[in-house]
């Protein structure tokens, strides 16, 4: 049998096209937060380096960091941190298995409940 | 690899505006995802009109009627029509769901309809589940028994078969690991939330007996661990199971084990 003439296959569209809901948003805000602070952490210890060197190099970094570039890191900083520690909790209480009952409308592992797509069906009017 | 557009060939285009059906006036609007291997084209978004006074009222019923109606080519997968043999899994809405069971009044607006997300397409809404269903073969999805056959057969409690609620209703759709950010960005090596429910399905049957060979194979940084508990597994999931639980009873049963 000839072999059928391979083709590139396409792929199919993703974060284009998924729509966003906030459990997702607040899960890719905990990586974005934890990438992003290595930049407020790099700032800090770039300040406290430049102490340790001469006058003139903490001159120059103080002034980076007080301006309002270096002030709108550290704020951002300041609220990552609180974000991205409290996300973690979450995430590690997820992880135990615990909470996410909040987040759907299914059926828990080991309950004796019915499943929430008998609901979807008679909504959709379907006979079965 | 995170990779956040598209690779060049899979980039959409606005594809043909199908003619109105005559002298309906109850019309929706449905864009579709549409690539044919044969022209060497770019996937295009064909926009149809469909007639709402003579169609069913699940998405399906409208594709079917595409298909009959307006556009032959058309090519999805489908089946039971009930929500149980999963062919349909699609995009709808921008979440994936079987197209059988999920109503058009649920939607608001337009009627958008992907393939499964971050798949080789075939065609137009079939994505290739080759990898998916090699990954579910991988954990062995069948009773594993080291003692002598029973006489009749395997007996279970009733307490213990209650643990298999909510694990056994999934129909391999794909619509939880299609989903999942995780499994996009490393579907070749971590197992989806589909794979480790069904995995967790067998670790938790009373009846299995390789629990301890079913948690080391996925003893592993990919298999298991890429699990970020994003919960777009649960929230999709047309049968309303929650995947993302069964891999956190899976992480605690490899912790309990070492502890």
């Amino acid at each position: 049998m000839s072999e059928a003439k391979r083709v590139e296959r396409p792929l199919s569209p993703h974060l284009q096209i998924y729509r966003w809901h906030i459990p997702m948003l607040t899960s890719i805000l905990t990586r974005v937060t934890g990438h992003a602070l290595v930049a407020g952490v790099l700032l800090a210890v770039a300040w406290l380096l430049s102490a340790t060197i001469s006058d003139e190099a903490f001159e120059t970094m103080n002034g980076i960091a007080t301006c309002w570039f270096g002030d709108l890191v550290f704020t951002g900083s300041a609220w990552a941190v609180w974000y991205h520690l409290l996300a973690g909790l979450r995430h590690l209480y997820y992880d135990a298995g615990k909470g996410q009952a909040r987040l759907g409308r299914y059926h828990r592992i080991g309950r004796d409940d019915r499943p929430d797509h008998s609901c979807r069906v008679r909504r959709g009017r379907c006979a079965i | 690899m995170v990779q956040l557009t598209l690779p060049k060939n899979s980039r959409m285009t606005v594809g043909k505006t199908w003619p109105k059906p005559a002298g309906a006036t109850n019309v929706r609007k449905f864009q579709i995802y549409r690539w044919n291997p044969d022209d060497g084209k770019n996937p295009q978004v064909d926009t149809y009109f469909v007639d709402m006074d003579t169609c069913g009222p699940m998405v399906l019923d409208a594709l079917i009627k595409i298909k009959n109606e307006i556009d032959p080519t058309l090519t999805f997968r489908r089946s039971c029509r009930e929500g149980i043999c999963g062919s349909c899994a699609m995009n709808i809405d921008g979440r994936n769901t079987l197209a059988c069971i999920f109503g058009m009044d649920e939607i608001k607006g337009d009627v958008k309809i992907y393939p499964l997300p971050h798949m080789p397409v075939i065609k137009d809404l079939i994505p290739d589940l080759t990898h998916f269903y090699a990954q579910h073969a991988s954990i062995m999805p069948w009773l594993e028994t080291k003692t002598n056959r029973p006489a009749k057969e395997w007996r279970q409690s009733i307490e213990d078969r209650k643990k298999l609620d909510g694990l056994y209703e999934c129909v391999m759709c794909a619509s939880c690991s299609t989903s999942c950010p995780s499994y996009w960005w490393n579907g070749d090596k971590y197992l989806g939330p589909a794979a480790l429910l069904h995995a967790y399905r067998w670790i938790i049957d009373s009846r299995d007996e390789a629990t301890g060979e079913r948690l080391d194979a996925l003893e592993d940084p990919f298999k298991l661990y890429r699990c970020h508990t994003i919960m777009n597994c649960a929230k999709t999931c047309p049968k309303g199971l929650n995947p993302a639980e069964a891999i956190s009873h899976i992480k605690k049963m490899m912790l309990e084990r070492v502890v």
